[in-house]
């Protein structure tokens, strides 16, 4: 039970969730859900980490996650922009496939070791005592990207000219398209951005996190929790960043009670019985739930919400958003 | 380029020909295929010997078709769990935890044990279901209340409730009830076990004498083997609920009121009709739907309580009852075929096959909703009508 080390480790791990859920914000704001994460991100882990293998070039690996993951969601784009389907259950073929292609394709995987991303310290701001060890030594690249990614993401959003369009694409299509706007052309070029960065978010697993290839378990319900978050952050890019990083901390401190002997002066009862570590492994689970609860109470107190042409497919020169 | 056509998307006013979705379906299935055979060339495998591999391996003969009813037992049950949140516009990802804590709860009959493990078969059996039946429903209840109260996305409690499912088992059966230190508790006692048609023809096989007329009969029908099929009575509690949710959704007031509120909740808010209650109410019969297909699969199939009772059958539920655009009975026949997927899928490499066909398919069909929405036309254009 070290703090340093809890926060190190939640940094790290909540680079994963940050890019996840940073590209669902991109595809959210622009009025499309795609609850395909999952199956993007496991698609993105394993060509990343295939393709690092097989070509022995880590950053050849992560542009084909990046890639998979892209190419996957224009599947979901082009079912739910053109076709107009539900996006609801377009998401969740798009899991489902995502799925079924890595597994696929990722068949002998286990076991491998290709080149990863290198982690390093940073110079200079390493030295400084807490701060330096938690935020500055020892990362992956991915994890320096996630700390310049993130305030971009929101001044894109929130402070530029393409940002405004694509809040307006999904907020009120028909006024962005009676400006001129290309609707379905910017709809699906966030789809893409979304994909790409879930594909980020799996290569960043299997290539510098937690490296490896462990079939459906190298993502394990993170996709889905980077879809919870983006709701618990009220599509706002610092607070899934923020909410990203506390959850990998909090996961890995809740992790690490399993180590003392004694807690509080007391008994460990997971020292005891190890058993009990199912129930730690709950936790990440119902903490997302308890983040959807408190975030959805907030919303309804401050009538904040969902982009409001969220889930409404735009159809030209219909009445409807 | 400029083609001689171009493809016309026009809305449809009329009603839709009673054929056409049933249509969509099938094709959506066949081109799937075809999508899945040309993926598998591409990594190398034989797309059509994997083919007849599938069709003997599920169809082929009476043995293996029983096999693959087996398999389509929690589908249904499953599949008819989704399709009734479904028709509320309620997304219930949730189905596979569900099927698990109704496995749980109904186990919690024979091993805490509630009744004296000498009860007449019809006793246990009953809270069995009945119990499995509570569970799913306690496991719906959550998301249910939460999403009618709070306005929880229910798709995200419900799915984080899956793995909480699985781990809140796996505990029990690792810490309290593991029949020597494996991942599985003991055998039940044969009073929690539902009928199967092995069990039957071993007890009446003295009936069939040796090369008598009977049993040529049997053999001539290909029904010889029948002492090794394990299909059980689980396949009953499928087929009447399905019937049941079939009355519900088409002759019964609350059905009614389901579909109001999934197609236009504003209109049924100013008809009077209470949405949260309705809400908690739909998550809980199907929840308990699913822990049903929960009890019937560890009391017809495995036998006690272990890991990994489920291989995703609550997901594939998912694509069951969209395939079969909701109506009861279609979710039965797409069971089946999935249930063969199942079955096949066990044994086909490399493993993640059966999954992305699942995936394909579920595409196939949402993309083909649109011919249901529009005529597609191919019209000439102006410079082909100069052309020619």
């Amino acid at each position: 039970m070290n703090l340093e080390i809890i926060l190190h480790a939640g940094l790290a791990t909540g680079t994963i969730l940050l890019f996840a859920a940073i590209g669902e914000i991109f595809a959210e704001r622009a009025g499309i859900l795609n609850l395909g994460v999952e199956g993007m991100m496991l698609l993105g882990a394993m060509a990343g980490f295939s393709t690092s293998l097989a070509t022995n070039n880590a950053w050849l690996g992560l542009v084909t996650a990046v890639l998979a993951g892209g190419v996957l969601s224009l599947a979901h784009g082009l079912v739910t922009i053109h076709f107009q389907a539900d996006q609801v259950v377009s998401g969740l073929s798009l899991t489902f496939l995502g799925t079924g292609l890595a597994l696929v394709f990722g068949e002998g995987l286990t076991g491998q070791t290709p080149p990863l991303i290198p982690s390093f310290d940073i110079p200079g701001l390493a030295a400084i005592p807490f701060i330096g060890p938690v935020f500055f030594e020892n990362h992956s690249l991915l994890v320096y990207v996630g700390y310049l990614f993130t305030p971009l993401a929101w001044y894109y959003i929130n402070r530029t000219r393409p940002g405004m369009h694509l809040r307006a694409v999904g907020e009120k299509p028909s006024a962005a398209d009676t400006m001129g706007i290309n609707v379905y052309r910017l709809r699906y070029f966030y789809v893409f951005v979304g994909g790409c960065l879930a594909g980020l978010a799996g290569a960043t697993i299997s290539l510098a996190v937690s490296p490896g290839w462990y079939s459906d378990q190298t993502t394990s319900g993170q996709g889905w929790i980077a879809v919870g978050l983006v709701i618990f952050a009220q599509w706002d890019p610092l607070k899934a960043a923020l909410g990203g990083y506390l959850f990998g901390a909090l996961r890995r401190g809740i992790l690490d009670l399993q180590g003392p002997a004694l807690l509080l002066g007391m008994t460990n009862p997971l020292y005891i019985n190890s058993n009990f570590s199912f129930f730690l492994k709950m936790t990440p689970y119902i903490l997302t739930i308890l983040a959807l609860v408190l975030g959805s109470r907030a919303a309804m107190k401050k009538r904040l919400g969902a982009p409001a042409a969220l889930g409404v497919p735009y159809i030209r020169g219909e009445r409807g958003l | 380029m400029n083609l001689p056509f171009t493809i016309k998307f026009e809305k449809r006013v009329e009603d839709i020909p009673k054929w056409l979705p049933a249509a969509t379906s099938i094709g959506s299935v066949l081109i799937a295929f075809i999508v899945s055979g040309i993926i598998l060339k591409i990594i190398g495998g034989q797309p059509l010997l994997v083919l007849k591999f599938f069709y003997e391996a599920t169809f082929g003969s009476w043995a293996t078709f029983s096999d693959t009813i087996v398999k389509a037992t929690p589908l249904i049950l499953v599949g008819l769990a989704c399709a009734v949140a479904f028709k509320m516009k309620l997304w219930n990802i949730g189905a596979e935890g569900q099927f698990y804590i109704g496995a749980f709860a109904a186990s919690l009959v024979v091993l805490i044990p509630m009744v004296s493990p000498d009860s007449p078969k019809i006793v246990v059996i009953g809270l069995m279901m009945l119990m499995g039946m509570l569970g799913g429903a306690i496991w719906g209840f959550f998301p249910g209340y939460l999403k009618a109260r709070f306005q929880v996305n229910e798709i995200i409690t419900t799915l984080m409730l899956n793995y909480v499912a699985v781990l809140w088992n796996n505990f029990w059966i690792f810490d309290k009830w593991s029949d020597g230190g494996f991942q599985m508790t003991p055998t039940f006692e044969k009073n929690a076990w539902l009928a199967r048609v092995t069990d039957y023809a071993r007890e009446y096989s003295a009936f069939i004498d040796e090369g008598g007329g009977l049993a040529k009969f049997l053999t001539s029908i290909g029904l010889d083997r029948i002492s090794g099929m394990t299909l059980h009575v689980g396949v009953a509690f499928g087929i009447v609920a399905a019937v049941f949710m079939w009355w519900i959704f088409d002759r019964s007031r609350w059905g009614y009121e389901i579909k109001l509120i999934g197609d236009n909740p504003k209109a049924a808010r100013y008809a009077g009709l209470n949405i949260t209650r309705n809400i908690v109410l739909v998550m809980m019969v199907s929840g308990a739907l699913a822990g049903l297909a929960g009890m019937s699969e560890i009391t017809g199939v495995v036998h006690r309580l272990q890991e990994r009772i489920s291989p995703g059958y609550g997901f594939t539920g998912i694509i069951v009852a969209w395939l079969a655009k909701l109506n009861p009975f279609a979710v039965i026949i797409v069971a089946i075929l999935f249930g063969a997927l199942i079955v096949a899928g066990r044994e086909l490499q490399p493993s993640g096959l059966a999954s992305m066909l699942q995936g394909i398919i579920l595409f196939m069909v949402i993309s083909s909703d649109v011919l249901l929405r529009y005529k597609v036309k191919l019209v000439r254009t102006q410079t082909a009508v100069e052309a020619a």
